[in-house]
């Protein structure tokens, strides 16, 4: 009985977690249409989210995309495929690598830093002090940051998408002796609409949810330094799961035949 | 006037408040003092709303605080009227001093313009020891006691009717405690406003109070002035103030 009772204890556990952050989501989407609102946080988060993002976003998916020109072409000549390469790298960096691994570089970049930071702000009252000082906390800092990561990181997941295509394109011209105006024309008429609508979306669910995880986690953080730390760790963890099951939900809502 | 009545609250099974009676009238300094883990901080965050009592009345002003609404207008209107120094400082790490400040008067409702701000932002530095140049400076770049005064400045800025003083010595050196306890008591008779403070710093007591209110075993053990709580007769409060082990308050907790 007592085995039976962890079990029921530990699913009744995950679904209040699953409704305290969906109603933490509902929370902070409302303050969209209600003022004040406060710009200033929303650029800076722009900048902190996006464009501080762009090293490790354009490192991640170079190196990835080379690697990804070079496993393709070894595994294609196995069966006489080799000239696949140029469609195959910018299937897989537009649809599934350039998305998920940016998804998860603003995970382990952003995330942790939202969380740390909010969750120090509550072990020190400053989020106190924001309420004293008539400021919603889910408007001042919950709001810019998921409304930022939410709207960059199409643009963060494009420019990851192309870096990592032309990581593909510098191993296969220079590496494997493609052609460059061939690989490049192969690129593009390889590409589908739908593809980019896919990977950008997924790039706006990824923002969404690395944001919010930083979020909800900074602000139920515990005392203390293990406080914070449990709270970083549990926002990354979070977010880097949450991103890989929305990404094979989106996957399956839009390429499932 | 802010008035508490009957106010309980627990964490989990631990009973903080077991029923706080307190009333301090419109303009008055009120200390209250009880040892670490008395539930003071708790008393002082609900009457501002941010923790929500399990029962009990407390009225600011005839309002009733505990039916504010998070985030209306009337809660914002209601948190307007309050300033309040947080133990740490509790600076927002992100902005310069003199943003601290002037957060209130940056955005909201009482916002000014960028420069009108900041001048007053300086004024109030100033009116608690800083000089000018400080105002550009990240709160991470100060010492503790300077912190304490900035976080003095930023409860003031707005000329607040109510303030709050949350351990404004502790972790400061006794000349540092002695002027911001200085500081404290100037600010709050020049500004005419009613002062709630909570502190085991005797000292403080001794120069911010009006009247004294003791919090122990979750309520108000004794209230009265200042002036009569060296002859209380009260053996909670005696034991307090001299600072004894012996007594009836336990060393161990």
């Amino acid at each position: 009985m007592r085995f039976l009772a962890t079990i029921g204890a530990a699913i009744l556990g995950m679904l209040a977690a699953i409704g305290r952050v969906a109603l933490f989501a509902a929370d902070t989407i409302s303050h969209i249409l209600r003022p004040p609102w406060y710009p200033r946080e929303f650029v800076t988060q722009i900048m902190q989210i996006g464009y501080f993002s762009l090293p490790v976003v354009g490192l991640t998916t170079i190196f990835t995309g080379g690697a990804l020109a070079l496993q393709i072409y070894a595994g294609g000549a196995r069966f006489s495929a080799e000239a696949v390469v140029p469609q195959i790298v910018a299937i897989g960096m537009v649809r599934e690598l350039g998305p998920v691994l940016v998804g998860l570089m603003i995970a382990a970049r952003v995330t942790s830093s939202i969380a740390a930071e909010i969750a120090t702000m509550k072990v020190t009252e400053q989020i106190d002090a924001l309420v004293t000082l008539s400021t919603n906390p889910m408007k001042y800092l919950t709001l810019p940051r998921v409304l930022a990561a939410t709207l960059v990181m199409p643009v963060l997941v494009a420019v990851g998408d192309i870096i990592g295509i032309m990581g593909g394109y510098l191993v296969g011209v220079n590496r494997l002796g493609f052609n460059a105006a061939t690989y490049l024309k192969n690129t593009l008429d390889f590409l589908e609409p739908l593809d980019i609508v896919s990977s950008l979306s997924k790039g706006a669910v990824f923002g969404f949810v690395a944001a919010l995880m930083g979020c909800y986690f900074g602000m139920r953080s515990g005392r203390g330094a293990q406080g914070v730390g449990a709270a970083t760790k549990g926002a990354v963890v979070a977010a880097s799961v949450l991103i890989l099951a929305a990404n094979f939900i989106l996957t399956e809502l839009f390429f499932a035949a | 006037m802010i008035n508490l009545i009957g106010v309980h609250k627990s964490f989990g099974p631990k009973d903080v408040l077991r029923g706080v009676d307190l009333s301090i009238p419109k303009g008055e300094s009120m200390v209250i003092i009880g040892g670490s883990g008395t539930g003071k901080s708790v008393l002082l965050k609900s009457v501002l709303g941010l923790i929500a009592p399990d029962k009990g009345e407390i009225t600011v002003e005839g309002l009733d605080v505990t039916r504010l609404r998070q985030g209306s207008s009337e809660r914002d209107a209601f948190l307007a009227q309050f300033g309040m120094l947080f133990q740490g400082g509790a600076l927002f790490d992100s902005l310069h001093v003199w943003e601290n400040v002037a957060f209130r008067l940056l955005r909201g409702s009482l916002k000014r313009p960028k420069e009108e701000a900041r001048a007053i932002a300086i004024e109030k530095l100033r009116r608690v020891g800083l000089t000018p140049d400080v105002a550009d400076l990240f709160p991470a770049e100060l010492s503790g006691g300077m912190q304490k005064r900035v976080g003095l400045a930023r409860a003031i800025a707005a000329e607040p009717q109510i303030i709050f003083f949350d351990e404004p010595t502790t972790g400061l050196d006794p000349i540092m405690s002695g002027v911001i306890n200085d500081l404290i008591r100037e600010i709050v008779v020049e500004m005419g406003a009613t002062a709630m403070t909570i502190t085991h710093d005797m000292t403080s007591v001794r120069a911010i109070a009006d009247k004294v209110a003791m919090l122990h075993g979750g309520k108000i053990r004794w209230t009265g002035p200042v002036a009569d709580m060296d002859d209380s007769g009260d053996p909670y409060l005696t034991q307090f103030i001299t600072g004894s082990a012996e007594g009836p308050i336990e060393a161990v907790r």
